[in-house]
């Protein structure tokens, strides 16, 4: 008989890694199977903002708690990811855009995050880089940035550390359940694990098809781009009313531009193609906030992709029906809250009291005998 | 610009240039993008405007040539604007000289040429060493010599180009440093002797350099170049027949210039872009697109041509180009295809004659193993992000098995080169642990295809036009 694991990862982004790096910290013997290298999907490719004024209220206590995990990694996860705890803002240009900020703001503060409102003006004081064209902001000093492409080394580094059994370029499947445990086809032959997480971002669609589970995915396919090393334009975290704009110099002198803007692409075939309309139009938005950028070039542009259930709130906990199977996924705004509201599903398997609740998703699925939507 | 059109042609060099004027004489609407200011690409590269030219060279003379029928022929040329994005549909986005333009064709010939290679040493990053490829530039666009007393290094035909161009605007050539030695040039000789008219040129520029007793160092490679603050010394190595240093340097050449260049690596950015299949071949110069005879790559109506589909030289190139017109005009439904395989046929057997020549030249460039092996772990191999060979080979320690995960491990190829300097010998680094260049594969493909500024491309506007998607939810 073969080796069985206490707990089966599928999926190696932020959030299958950090369920697998607390569980193997609570105790158990942990293995995790990504396709490809670790955290080079969404995890590793996305802006890297760390920001309350672009997540969702309902995440807001979670995001603050993460926030403060992010500002201390060193800490925990005992690798650098780049870091930088910073001001944030989010503008407002024009009197609808105040209003929607406004009235946003006030349900993110109802919620928890210190975000006060000021004036154009006060916000240049804040961020000198600004073009003074801002009506009011959003302020908000729980805010900052990480370099996500230094996600997975970091990762990487820990779970070898805390004894996971890593297995990358190590595509699962499919999972079957047997007796006491389950079955993980991966292209490295069958693993046996007694508890599984499916954590695999947009793919956990599929994933949850393996067991049965139907649970629709939306693809969001992000568009970001990045300017040549530029002399300091801007010093804190920038965005606006709406979410569509992110932006935040690097201490190495690069500009990230994002905001969510869509490429064109799907869960097969991932990222494949992005809008040069829509390259421009970030672009422009990005030179409305900060009009020094201006005089930068682009030096390279992607795209990521990005999960969202019906009611954009997450996939994070066991499945009905199945013992002993999670999920973990689709957090909106994920890299953000992600390695907190992963460590609460950790802590659920380790069979401790998790500090906040977690979101099953009986909520979203369609209840026995109901008809199939097209 | 804007509008459509059958047929877009990236780059106007011998390859795009060709493909353009054979569609067009097809009777295609052909547009033809370059961002130099006039067509003949690299190696026939006209004097920047203004600049008064050599017109008997032989390249200028193919040049004005090539020039001399693009502006009888009608196809619309469209100089002077770098292709940043390329889209399926397809649609090319360039910037010129009003700010964005696009086109849109449903066929699209991608001709972007080569960009150079030159294997790091201590001292490479220095003001005053430049590559080789790039020599030529400044000799025939800029008129400009690239210093007083140049030392003229790497391998291959174009070390023989550059010195004998030095020679001809008056410089000094201090010494020509070739990696190779005599027995692989005659070995290459049979073949290069198939060619009469370029090994009379080769014999030409031999003799230049043999009246002005310019030294010729067989088998040696730059162990260092060295200066305060700009190249002042130049240290020469004995290397063995593989590129590796073989004994101690030997030699000290004081020079304020370097040209160095180690071969060429195909500019293959627009087909990675659409994720074609590719190859690795070694001789082509790297990656290269699958292609079948006649340029189509594995993606519908995306043709490759050309030094950037694989390195073969310029005359392969103006037949590669032609091939590719012909393959464009066929898929337009303006060539049957009869007439299509009967035009081919001639153009095929052409090109099949040059490759023996093809093959000797880019063989002497190619890429030598050994020569990267042999970097010390304090050289810099990606100078836009100062990443030294060590870094490389810690990040395969830290778990970096693939080029894409090197670079998020190292920022190595993430500045404004785009990797184009250092991708290749970074890969080969990374390969010689991982076990193959397969296994670790290529960068990437993604807009923009060169650096473009940000002011330039958002143009003026209003806040107001900013086309804002949907707020997400709260
Ligand atoms: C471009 C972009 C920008 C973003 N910007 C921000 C931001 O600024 N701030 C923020 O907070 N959030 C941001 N996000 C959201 C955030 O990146 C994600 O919410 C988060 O990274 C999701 O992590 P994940 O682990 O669920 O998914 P992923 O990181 O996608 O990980 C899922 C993993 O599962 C693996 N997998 C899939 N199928 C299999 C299989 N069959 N077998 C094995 N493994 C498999 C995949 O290879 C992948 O590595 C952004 C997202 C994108 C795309
Ligand atoms: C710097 C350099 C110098 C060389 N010098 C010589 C020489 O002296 N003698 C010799 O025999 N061979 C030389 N070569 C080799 C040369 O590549 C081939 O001989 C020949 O020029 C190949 O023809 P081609 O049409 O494939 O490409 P090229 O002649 O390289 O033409 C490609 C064209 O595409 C254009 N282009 C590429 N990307 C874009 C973009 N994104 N937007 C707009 N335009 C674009 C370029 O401006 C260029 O004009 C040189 C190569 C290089 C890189």
């Amino acid at each position: 008989m073969s080796h069985i694991h206490d707990l089966g990862v599928i999926g190696g982004g932020v959030h299958g890694a950090t369920v697998a790096l607390f569980a193997a910290r609570g105790g158990m013997d942990v293995a995790l199977f990504e396709r490809g290298p670790l955290c080079r999907e969404a995890s590793g490719v996305n802006a890297g903002t760390l920001t309350m004024q672009m997540t969702r209220v309902a995440l807001i206590p979670y995001a603050l708690e993460a926030h403060a995990m992010w500002a201390s990694a060193g800490d925990w996860l005992g690798h650098d990811v780049g870091v930088v705890v910073c001001d944030g803002l989010s503008l407002a240009f024009t009197p609808a855009e105040a209003e929607l900020l406004t009235f946003r703001a006030g349900k993110r503060r109802e919620a928890g995050a210190p975000i006060e409102i000021v004036s154009g003006a006060r916000a240049k004081e804040i961020e000198p880089g600004l073009s003074g064209q801002a009506l009011i902001a959003g302020h908000c000093k729980v805010d900052g940035f990480a370099n996500a492409y230094l996600t997975g080394l970091a990762f990487r580094a820990a779970l070898i550390e805390a004894g996971v059994s890593l297995h990358e370029n190590c595509p699962v499947a499919g999972v079957e359940r047997e007796d006491g445990a389950f079955a993980i086809r991966t292209s490295q032959g069958v693993k046996r694990v007694r508890r599984i997480v499916l954590a695999g971002g947009v793919w956990i669609e599929p994933m949850l098809a393996w067991l049965g589970i139907s649970l629709p995915i939306k693809t969001l396919i992000n568009q970001l781009s990045v300017s040549e090393r530029i002399a300091p334009v801007m010093r804190t975290v920038v965005g606006i009313a709406n979410g569509l704009l992110s932006l935040k110099q690097y201490p190495h002198g690069t500009v990230v531009i994002g905001g969510g803007w869509q490429a064109v692409g799907d869960r097969e075939r991932g990222g494949v193609e992005l809008l040069p309309e829509r390259l421009i139009g970030n672009m422009r938005l990005a030179c409305h906030a900060i009009p020094a950028l201006r005089q930068a070039r682009m030096a390279r542009a992607w795209a990521g992709l990005e999960a969202e259930t019906r009611d954009a709130l997450p996939a994070v906990g066991p499945l009905p029906g199945i013992a002993d199977a999670y999920v973990c996924g689709s957090v909106h705004s994920g890299y953000t809250s992600g390695p907190y509201i992963a460590r609460l599903l950790a802590e659920h398997i380790l069979d401790r009291e998790p500090a906040m609740p977690l979101f099953p998703i009986d909520r979203l699925l369609a209840p026995e005998g109901a008809g199939t939507t097209a | 610009m804007s509008g459509e059109c059958d047929l877009i042609v990236i780059g106007a060099g011998p390859a795009g240039a060709n493909a353009a004027l054979v569609a067009r004489q097809h009777g295609l609407r052909v547009v033809l993008i370059d961002e130099q200011p006039d067509a003949g690409g690299q190696v026939w590269r006209a004097p920047w405007p203004g600049l008064a030219r050599d017109a008997n060279a032989p390249e200028a003379r193919d040049g004005d040539a090539l020039r001399a029928r693009l502006g009888a022929s009608a196809v619309d040329c469209r100089f002077g604007r770098r292709v940043w994005s390329v889209t399926s549909g397809y649609r090319v986005d360039a910037l010129g000289p009003d700010g964005n333009e696009a086109v849109c064709a449903p066929l699209l010939i991608a001709a972007t040429g080569a960009h150079e290679r030159v294997v790091p040493f201590p001292g490479w990053t220095l003001p005053g060493v430049i590559g080789l490829a790039a020599a030529t530039v400044l000799l025939k666009s800029h008129l400009v010599l690239p210093g007083e007393r140049v030392v003229v290094a790497g391998c291959g035909p174009l070390l023989a180009a550059v010195a004998a161009g030095i020679v001809k605007a008056g410089g000094e050539v201090v010494a020509i440093v070739d990696l190779a030695g005599p027995a692989e040039w005659l070995k290459a000789f049979p073949a290069m002797a198939s060619r009469p008219r370029l090994l009379a040129r080769g014999m030409g520029w031999a003799l230049k350099l043999a009246s002005k007793r310019v030294p010729v160092h067989f088998r040696y490679g730059i162990a260092a170049a060295e200066g305060e603050g700009q190249l002042e010394r130049v240290r020469l190595v004995p290397v063995d027949e593989h590129g590796a240093p073989c004994a101690e340097p030997t030699l000290t050449l004081t020079s304020d210039a370097l040209c160095i260049g180690h071969g060429l690596v195909p500019g293959a950015e627009i087909t990675r872009l659409f994720r074609a299949r590719h190859l690795y071949q070694p001789l082509r110069g790297g990656w290269v697109p699958e292609l079948d005879g006649f340029g189509r790559t594995s993606v519908p109506g995306l043709l490759a041509i050309g030094d950037g589909a694989g390195l073969k030289g310029a005359a392969p190139a103006e037949i590669g180009g032609r091939i590719a017109g012909l393959a464009a005009a066929h898929d337009a439904g303006r060539l049957a295809r009869d007439a299509f395989e009967q035009a081919a046929a001639p153009l095929l057997k052409q090109r099949e004659n040059l490759a023996a020549f093809a093959d000797a030249s880019a063989g002497m460039m190619a890429l030598r193993p050994a020569q990267v092996a042999a970097i010390s772990p304090e050289t810099i191999i990606c100078r836009c992000e100062d990443v030294p060979r060590a870094e490389i080979d810690a990040a395969f320690a830290a778990g970096a098995r693939d080029v894409n995960q090197l670079k998020h491990f190292t920022r190595c190829g993430m500045g404004p080169c785009q990797g184009r300097m250092c991708g290749d010998v970074a890969a080969q680094l990374l390969a010689a642990q991982v076990g193959s260049r397969e296994a670790v594969g290529y960068w990437t493909g993604r807009p923009p295809l060169r650096p473009v500024g940000f002011e330039a491309l958002i143009g003026s506007f209003s806040y107001d036009d900013i086309p804002i998607p949907k707020p997400a939810p709260l």
